[in-house]
Parts: structure tokens; C-alpha cells; sequence
């Protein structure tokens, strides 16, 4: 996958699991959580998703690094 | 025979639209069993049933709107009655046995496992229930097993539809609107707690470095759908606290005090686009930690999905809210009446800590207890927040 194509993934679960997020609402550099109101029970739900689509575990201690959409995506691409 | 009569879901409710039948005349019901579904300002609500019997008579059409009380149906009896028929909980509220001041009550309505599994029916959100409503949109065009429907789905349909675009109303019209009933009812709850609970304020910080330590740990020999967030290990201590401290944990109610045997704290939670509605986590005193997390996830998504159960807004013992996913410091809460306290649980924020003689910098929670002083004082809510601490300083005791 390139990084393009992990940040569509991204987007999409964030769609899906927040359904009341608008696309274009979506910064890719900004704050996940903040900026989208989700919280750490959603978080986690994203993460677990995208855990099945791309295989990548983020460790609890790595959340800080997967903090954006751009963060997240350059994350999985070093992991792949 | 018995009138099954729309429930007050909250002390803020006056009445709500029976959206939906889910029985019909004829059919067999158990106690525990949903059997229609009500819309009120907090979303739709799957209302059950309190007792065995046969639906005789549904009083109500569907889509009506009917005050709290009024008979929506009429149960008869089984002719298989079990032995002990007396327990009819019409009233939402614990049933009380008058003796002295202090009483301990039992709760109605366990949550029934027997749930009677009802064929696929359409799961809808309450924003997209309305503007269905509003665009008269068809409902059973939507499949059943393709998961909620939410309201970009009703949007679409209704843009497709329709060809009178002056009809469909902006997205943001509808959040006001649906706001602003919900804004209303809590309102209104929150003037009477105010006007009638004589509050008292309690505030400590807590050494969150242990615990989350202990759950680190934890989640490291976990895959990610496993994982436990801090949140559970907050509320399975203020669970086991409350254990230690039952007076804070039940009602005020005719000028007494009362105190739940089960623990059923009321869990605030946000909906994204604004409001908040706090289900009751049933029977949280006798589930594990995995279990607290697995029944918080199902709740925060039936929450917000608009799937709550008519107990689930009535049962709530206390009420925990946390606000620590939005970087507040400290939460200082307004009761919920009758209830007799809410905690409030602050960010988890790297904060210096004195330990002996040394700086060092730890974890730290704010946590604190408004309490109504009619049925405790400070010195019991301080033992709560003292057992609180402990619990988090002793992690592998909130296994």
C-alpha cells in the first residue's frame, strides 16, 4: 500500500466509526482526537479496524506517533 | 392483568413518540423483553417489558406521542404463572420497602440474558429517524442487515427522491433542532438539582503512574481488540470504592435516604455532535475488568447509535463522568436527582509529585465527589475518594 492509499484507509475508518464526521472536516495534520471530537474509545475502535485492513498493531506506547492522519499513515508505511 | 404504561425514562421526561411496535397482539412476552421502541429528546429507547404474560391489546398507533403513564398496552397474565407473581415493577424506580432512614433498596429489573432474539429489524439513528420523518423518506427500503442506518443514508435517499429541494433542510438545521430539546431536558434536570440538593465539593489528585503502569503491562500481552483503556480501570475502581462506601451509591427519595444493593453507575457520555446522556452500566459491581470494558464499548456505541434500553436510563445508582479525553483538569459535577452523588474524573496530566523528599514528576488525576448533604457529609465522601486512591495505587486489586 502507499502512503496515499493508507491515508484513504484512514480516513475511511474514521468515516465509518464516526459517522457524523464530514470528510471534508478532516485535516490530515491535525490532532485525530481534538480536532474530530472522538475520543479514546473511538480512537481505539479505529485503530483496531485498520488493525484488520492493514495488519499494523500500534502499541499503546506509539499512540503519540499515529496522533494525525499524515502521522498515522507515515507510521504504517515505516511498519509494512 | 396489567396496563403497561409509557415509562419515564429520566426525571427530565414529559412524554415521547412510540415510534415503533415490536410485539403485536397475541404474542407471548417476558419479563426483560423489548417490546416497542419510544423517541424522546435523548434518542430512540427500546422499552421492556416488566413482567410474563400475553399482549391483549396495544392501546397506542404507532408514531404517536403519549405522555409518561399513559397505558400503551394491556398484558394478561400467563396462565403459566410462575410461584411468586409479585413483583410488578410498573414504577421505574427501585422499589422500597419503608422502615427506617436508612434502607437498602433492590433493583428491579436485572437485565435479562433471556432477551428473546426478534428478527432482523431496522437499526436506525435518532438523527436520521427524524429527518426520515421529516422527508417522509421509505424506510423499508433499507436492508435490515446493512447495520445502522445513519443520516447521511436518509439524506441520500431523500435527495434522490425527491424532487422538491426546498424541503430538505440543511444538516445543521437539524442539530440545532435536536439539540436544543435535549439541551432543554437536561436543563430543566439541572435547575432542580441545583434548587434541591444541598451540594458538597470534594477534590483530590491521584497518582495515576502505578495504574497505568499495571495496565501497560497489561495491554503488552494483549492484541489491540483486547486492549483495556484507562477508563475501565477508573470506573471498576470508583465500582469497588462505592462497595467499600454504599451510602454514596443509591437514592434520595420522600425525605429518606436509600441505598442500592447493585451498583449501576450512569455513564456520561457525549454524543459527538453535542448533548449527552449518561446510561446506567448495569450491574458493574459484579463484572472484571474485561468485562466493565466490553459492556462500556457496547454501551458508548449503542449511545450513539440511538439503541438504549428503557433500563438503562432508569437504573443509574450515581453518575461518573469524565472528562479527561478533553484535557480538563477537574470536574466538578451537578447531581442527578434522586440520585446522591456523581464523580468526576478529570486528564491524566504529567504533573510534579512529591514521593519522601523528592520532585519527581508522575501521572496525575484529578478526582472529586459532589455529594448531597442531606443524606452524607464530607467525611463519607472523603473515605470514597480515600478507597478510590488505594485502588489505584494497588492496580492488580481491580482485576
Amino acid at each position: 500500500m502507499t502512503k496515499e492509499e493508507l491515508k484513504r484507509a484512514i480516513i475511511e475508518q474514521i468515516l465509518e466509526i464516526a459517522p457524523d464526521v464530514d470528510e471534508s472536516e478532516i485535516d490530515p495534520d491535525a490532532n485525530i482526537q481534538r480536532s474530530l471530537e472522538i475520543d479514546s474509545f473511538d480512537f481505539l475502535k479505529i485503530l483496531t479496524s485498520l488493525n484488520e485492513k492493514v495488519g499494523i498493531e500500534v502499541p499503546e506506547a506509539d499512540y503519540a506517533k499515529v496522533d494525525t492522519v499524515e502521522h498515522m499513515a507515515e507510521y504504517f508505511s515505516k511498519h509494512l | 392483568m396489567s396496563k403497561f404504561l409509557m415509562p419515564s425514562l429520566g426525571a427530565d421526561m414529559e412524554s415521547a413518540i412510540l415510534m415503533e411496535w415490536l410485539v403485536k397482539e397475541g404474542d407471548r412476552v417476558s419479563k426483560g423483553q423489548i417490546i416497542a421502541e419510544v423517541e424522546t429528546s435523548k434518542g430512540v429507547i427500546e422499552i421492556e417489558v416488566f413482567e410474563d404474560g400475553i399482549v391483549e391489546k396495544l392501546l397506542v398507533k404507532e408514531e404517536s406521542e403519549c405522555k409518561v403513564g399513559e397505558p400503551l398496552a394491556i398484558i394478561a397474565s400467563d396462565e403459566k404463572k410462575p410461584l411468586h407473581v409479585e413483583e410488578k415493577h410498573e414504577s421505574k424506580q427501585p422499589v422500597v420497602q419503608e422502615t427506617k432512614e436508612e434502607q437498602i433498596v433492590s433493583e428491579p429489573p436485572k437485565p435479562t440474558a433471556l432477551h428473546v432474539e426478534q428478527e432482523a429489524r431496522l437499526k436506525i439513528s435518532p438523527a436520521a429517524r427524524k429527518k426520515a420523518g421529516e422527508t417522509g423518506a421509505d424506510l423499508s427500503k433499507f436492508d435490515p442487515n446493512d447495520g445502522v442506518v445513519q443520516l447521511s443514508k436518509i439524506e441520500a435517499a431523500s435527495t434522490t427522491e425527491q424532487e422538491e429541494p426546498t424541503k430538505i433542510e440543511s444538516k445543521s438545521d437539524t442539530h440545532i433542532e435536536k439539540n436544543s430539546g435535549m439541551r432543554q431536558a437536561i436543563a430543566t434536570a439541572m435547575s432542580r438539582s441545583n434548587a434541591e440538593i444541598p451540594h458538597y465539593y470534594l477534590s483530590t489528585s491521584i497518582n495515576m503512574t502505578p495504574a497505568l503502569k499495571y495496565l501497560e503491562e497489561l495491554n503488552k500481552k494483549r492484541s489491540i481488540k483486547d486492549r483495556i483503556l484507562p477508563v475501565a480501570i477508573l470506573i471498576r475502581a470508583v465500582v469497588l470504592s462505592l462497595k467499600e462506601v454504599p451510602e454514596l451509591n443509591g437514592f434520595w427519595q420522600n425525605n429518606s435516604h436509600q441505598i442500592s444493593k447493585e451498583i449501576h453507575p450512569g455513564i456520561a457520555i457525549a454524543l459527538r455532535k453535542g448533548g449527552l446522556i449518561t446510561p446506567a452500566l448495569l450491574n458493574a459491581d459484579i463484572m472484571t475488568i474485561d468485562d466493565t470494558m466490553n459492556s462500556l464499548s457496547d454501551l458508548i456505541t449503542r449511545t450513539r447509535g440511538g439503541k438504549l434500553r428503557s433500563t438503562e436510563m432508569t437504573s443509574q445508582t450515581i453518575t461518573i463522568t469524565n472528562l479527561g479525553d478533553l484535557g480538563v483538569e477537574s470536574v466538578f459535577g451537578v447531581i442527578y436527582p434522586p440520585q446522591l452523588a456523581v464523580v468526576g474524573l478529570g486528564a491524566i496530566i504529567d504533573s510534579p509529585w512529591a514521593e519522601g523528599d523528592a520532585l519527581c514528576v508522575r501521572k496525575v488525576m484529578r478526582a472529586t465527589l459532589a455529594g448531597d448533604h442531606r443524606a452524607t457529609d464530607g467525611r463519607t465522601g472523603g473515605v470514597f475518594l480515600d478507597r478510590l486512591n488505594h485502588y489505584l495505587q494497588n492496580p492488580k486489586e481491580l482485576l
